[in-house]
């Protein structure tokens, strides 16, 4: 059966550079900046990491960030513990728009 | 659970292991181990200089570890004699520039003939450094082990001993029920006798190896983690820890196949061969020595049964030094595992 997403695919992700090699370079090397230990640790990078690619809900960042915060040694309560601070800003983030209704309620009610 | 040798596995013959790591190795042999040495001009391996004399006492154990290499466990009957333990002291004692009597297993605790031989190098080389892998549930296994913390302060022996992780769902996990909260037992016993802490002397190191088709992540920072976290949890303290990665041979190859994770874990390992961890792989200082008197490069090779590579010298009896230092080592595609990333060995990183 054909699907977009084929794990295979994550393995070619330094390819994209073939077609455009200038902004594939760039990227990757902010992206290798961005994960290289800082005033956070890589471990806490791999975590946010976790939680921001379940926001997105990218299959292939779930996947490579699964395997790294494992690699970096957090553990499963830890990695899930990084979803739910995903799922609480996904749910606060509508939830805190409700003020905006709240607002508009005011206004057009007697 | 059994050892693979006693489930009569298919796995628990060195051939069929080697067929596996060959015939089914990512990229075929223009990508084997052979080949990325050759390319970084390390082919054939040779030794540098002799330093680590690594003895295997034998493969019976107390525990039956998911990702056990030597295939160890209580069902393993094949342990080191007192004859075979004099041929090693001989080599001890004669070759002066080994600086390490590294002790493994198994259990070596549980060779009858373990203190007496401790004390024996101990007596023959007073400062060279012991180092036992103790796997810390043989000191609560039974009452005449649990004097074993004192035996090794009295020895000036160094304790290696594998703790996957600093909670019991991932060590129980790899290492059996009720491991964890054992271990964490042995590791007070030794805490109180002064192993591990500051100003002693005593060195109590740990050994941390993934629990599943993963690498090891950085040992300095998994290294900071665990001493918060013991210390936090349960008042352990220890001096450093050694980040191994699982080499694809034995019961972790086994689980491998099993979980459709081989060809995976084999790609992660090619993709992250480090040229410098290449150079400064244990082997090339290290002999290691079988519980039936044996040589090989390391203690994997060992288990895969692939002597030294000497025509004169493959048994401590006939012991030839300039032979052995002049051989090349036998290298197969679970070597892989040493190479990858920080690079592995028995002292945990390499580069």
């Amino acid at each position: 059966m054909k699907t977009y997403y084929n794990p295979e695919d994550l393995k070619k992700f330094g390819t994209i550079g073939e077609l455009q090699k200038s902004m594939a370079d760039k990227f990757f090397a902010y992206y290798g900046e961005v994960f290289k230990e800082g005033a956070l640790t890589a471990r806490e990078k791999s975590l946010i990491a976790l939680g921001v690619a379940h926001a997105l809900q990218c299959p292939y960042c779930i996947d490579a960030y699964t395997t790294d915060t494992l690699e970096k040694g957090c553990d499963e309560e830890q990695m899930m513990e990084a979803v739910h601070v995903a799922a609480a800003i996904r749910g606060g983030a509508s939830l805190v728009h409700s003020t905006q209704m709240m607002n508009k309620i005011k206004e057009i009610s007697m | 659970m059994k050892s693979l040798k006693a489930q009569l596995h298919a796995l628990a013959d060195p051939e069929e292991e080697l067929d596996v790591l060959e015939s089914r190795h990512p990229g075929g042999d223009k990508a084997n181990f052979q080949h990325h040495l050759d390319r970084i001009g390390l082919f054939p391996l040779m030794p540098t200089k002799l330093e680590i004399f690594q003895i295997n006492m034998g493969k019976m154990c107390n525990q039956v570890c998911k990702h056990c290499h030597v295939d160890a466990g209580p069902d393993r009957k094949e342990i080191m004699t007192r004859d075979t333990m004099k041929l090693c002291l001989d080599v001890i004692q004669k070759e002066s520039s080994l600086n390490c009597v590294d002790l493994t297993g198994g259990a070596p605790e549980m060779n009858p003939d373990f203190r007496w031989f401790v004390t024996e190098i101990r007596a023959c080389r007073p400062d060279i450094k012991i180092i036992v892998r103790c796997n810390l549930t043989i000191i609560l296994a039974n009452p005449k082990f649990n004097d074993l913390p004192e035996f090794f302060r009295e020895n000036q022996v160094e304790v290696v001993s594998s703790l996957p992780y600093f909670s019991a769902m991932k060590t129980d996990a790899q290492r059996g029920d009720g491991v964890f909260e054992k271990s964490i037992s042995a590791l007070k016993l030794l805490n109180q006798v002064g192993y591990g802490k500051e100003g002693t002397g005593l060195v109590l190191n740990l050994v941390y190896n993934p629990s599943g088709a993963f690498l090891p992540g950085s040992q300095h920072e998994l290294e900071m983690e665990f001493k918060k976290k013991l210390l936090d949890k349960f008042a352990v303290e220890f001096n450093s820890l050694f980040a191994i990665t699982n080499i694809p041979i034995s019961r972790f190859l086994e689980y491998l196949l099993r979980s459709d994770n081989f060809e995976n874990y084999m790609e992660k390992l090619l993709a992250a061969f480090n040229p410098m961890a290449a150079l400064g792989v244990m082997c090339r200082n290290t002999i290691s020595i079988g519980w039936d008197g044996y040589l090989y490069d390391c203690d994997f090779n060992q288990m895969l049964d692939l002597k030294v590579n000497v025509s004169n010298s493959i048994h401590l009896a006939n012991w030839d030094s300039s032979a052995l230092a002049d051989r090349s080592i036998v290298i197969n595609n679970h070597c892989f595992g040493c190479t990858a990333g920080a690079g592995s060995s028995c002292g945990g990183a390499t580069s």
